[in-house]
């Protein structure tokens, strides 16, 4: 009795596709995508298959898997496949041969949203990682050379918001860590100052405005500022609580630019000539002697940004052309990855978003995923403005 | 008998294969979004140009200088602005330097001179740069190259208090092409006569 009971549970279970002979334990699949990442030498995309999105949906899945590792192929060469539609609501299904590693349907937000969703819950499902779709930047938008607005956007340049409107110098914006607030530099009032300003009220303050140049604002983790001042009668490295006070003089190298922090707020890396000789240094952001951080096999180093996780510093070298390079954090040999400048990490420590010069020479903003090299133009702020330049991420 | 061991073999591997593929071949509640997503808390306020508060006090704090302080351009704010006079003045230096090049000394004495003849106006020095540098570096270069001409007229007698120095980087070319030509142009510092306000 028990016997044909059980058999008769067992043949249904068959019929009903659940059961599957084929599939034995050694067929779970545990994700190794971005495991093994060659940061420096060249990690090949992961082949995905994504079939069934049309219109924007299908652009926007492309775009951002591009970007975060992973290239888009026919189905019979895919090692993962993403299937789905979005003839109403996005809904999207990730397997790896016949197992199904992610289900989702989405409700709310727009289809741009909705397909950024759920790029992202493919990254984390096959890496274990955040992916960045989700993500922020703000930059610099200029109508004219000397007139412009900072802007932000979602990371690839869509749905552009100008949070100036004061058609004057703008540079350098920087987000404060973790906050929807930012400091970036303004010439409104008739010399450059480095403004304060929340995002979630709209207030602004006049942060900094010494005598002479106030520019190049960056922002630790615990909210400090290290910034450029010229009020002791060149550009040096100066550094001051969000509350304005303890201003320290870090530097006095007399060109010092382009502090940057490292992520445990200890140390300031920066850009600066030294006995001749342009290299990048760091300094302790509470004082004391200035480490030269070597990045051989480049020239001219400049704008470094510090990764998020601290291993590794981006910066742009000017050997003729601009390139974007990468140096471990400790310093070391620099290794040039794509033409441009001014990058600035993503907060998985793998993406960068620089700028470079699209033919007509106007500033564009890019994205490069570094261990595979794949290479996304971000959009363009439309409308009045043409040079999209000095891009910070959200981290 | 056979039967009996393919039904073992059958529920052993049901068993392990159900627990791997549980109930992901069904989609799950839909994960809602949030509606247009409201990062700027006030609509109302972005692209207003909104009003400027005064930020925390300036701190003097100790300081090395490496050169003359510059002067607080807000001290001249209310000032008139008088591109034309020392037009010809303009100084022009060479690629990625800030140093004055002897031959541009005479133009610095001509605007020492006007000065000292005209002890009521002050003046501003605009540093330049061409594109070619990033532009953060390029601000940097531009402040480095008003305050060298301002050192030069302070070592020729002129009052620094009365120099007022600005850094336009490379967003102020004189010429934008993008040649040899057209850089070497924007390689400068203009000098811009700032006359006091009428009472």
């Amino acid at each position: 009795m028990r016997k044909i009971f059980l058999q008769r549970i067992l043949i249904a279970l068959l019929v009903s596709g659940i059961l599957m002979p084929k599939a034995m334990a050694q067929d779970i699949v545990v994700p190794t995508v971005g495991r093994d990442v060659n940061f420096l030498g060249l990690t090949p995309p992961t082949p995905i298959s994504v079939t069934g999105f049309t219109g924007e949906v299908a652009h926007v899945l492309n775009f951002d898997l591009t970007v975060m590792g992973f290239i888009e192929v026919a189905p019979d060469a895919a090692k993962y496949s993403l299937s789905g539609n979005n003839t109403g609501n996005v809904t999207g299904q990730l397997s790896f041969g016949k197992n199904v590693l992610l289900s989702k349907i989405y409700s709310g937000g727009t289809s741009r949203a909705q397909a950024h969703r759920l790029a992202d819950e493919v990254v984390l499902k096959l890496t274990g990682l955040n992916g960045i779709a989700e993500t922020k930047i703000a930059f610099k938008g200029n109508s004219r050379p000397g007139m412009g607005e900072i802007y932000i956007a979602d990371f690839d340049g869509y749905n552009p918001q100008a949070v100036t409107r004061d058609n004057t110098d703008v540079a350098a914006p920087c987000w404060v860590p973790g906050r929807l607030a930012m400091y970036y530099t303004s010439y409104k009032l008739g010399y450059p100052n480095i403004f304060y300003q929340n995002l979630s009220t709209g207030e602004r303050q006049n942060y900094a405005h010494y005598a002479g140049m106030n520019s190049s604002a960056a922002v630790s983790s615990d909210g400090r500022v290290a910034m450029v001042l010229s009020k002791t009668g060149n550009p040096d490295i100066f550094v001051c609580d969000a509350s304005g006070k303890n201003l320290k003089q870090l530097t006095t190298t007399r060109e010092a630019s382009s502090p940057c922090w490292s992520p445990d707020g200890r140390w300031i890396c920066f850009a600066a000539k030294v006995a001749g000789r342009r290299s990048l240094f760091k300094v302790p952001a509470d004082g004391g002697e200035m480490v030269r951080i070597p990045t051989s096999g480049v020239a001219n180093p400049s704008e470094p940004d510090w990764s998020p996780d601290g291993k590794w510093i981006a910066l742009t070298a000017q050997m003729g052309d601009f390139s974007i390079c990468v140096v471990p954090a400790g310093g070391g040999s620099a290794t040039p990855l794509v033409n441009g400048e001014d990058p600035s990490w993503a907060p998985n420590s793998r993406t960068l978003i620089f700028v470079r010069r699209g033919s007509g020479g106007n500033r564009m903003l890019s994205l490069l995923d570094v261990p595979t090299k794949q290479v996304k133009d971000a959009s363009r702020a439309s409308g009045s403005s043409i040079s999209n330049s000095q891009p910070s991420w959200a981290r | 008998m056979k039967l009996t061991k393919i039904t073992n073999l059958l529920v052993l591997g049901s068993a392990l294969t159900i627990t791997a593929v549980g109930c992901k071949t069904h989609p799950q509640n839909p994960t809602p979004l949030p509606g247009v997503r409201n990062h700027i808390g006030d609509q109302s306020l972005i692209g207003q140009a909104p009003p400027i508060n005064n930020g925390p006090p300036v701190d003097g704090g100790t300081a090395s200088t490496t050169g003359i302080p510059p002067v607080y351009g807000g001290d001249y704010a209310n000032w008139g602005h008088d591109a034309q006079t020392l037009a010809r003045a303009t100084v022009y230096f060479d690629f990625d330097k800030s140093a004055i090049k002897a031959s541009e000394g005479s133009k610095l004495d001509d605007v020492a001179n006007y000065l000292k003849g005209n002890p009521a106006v002050a003046l501003q020095i605009e540093g330049n740069c061409d594109e070619r540098g990033t532009e953060e570096y390029n601000r940097s270069l531009g402040e480095r190259r008003a305050l060298a001409a301002r050192e030069h007229l302070v070592s020729l007698g002129v009052d620094p208090q009365h120099i007022v120095t600005i850094t336009k980087g490379e967003d102020n070319p004189a010429d934008p092409g993008h040649s040899e030509e057209a850089w070497k142009k924007n390689r400068r510092d203009e000098f811009i006569v700032l006359t006091p306000p009428k009472m």
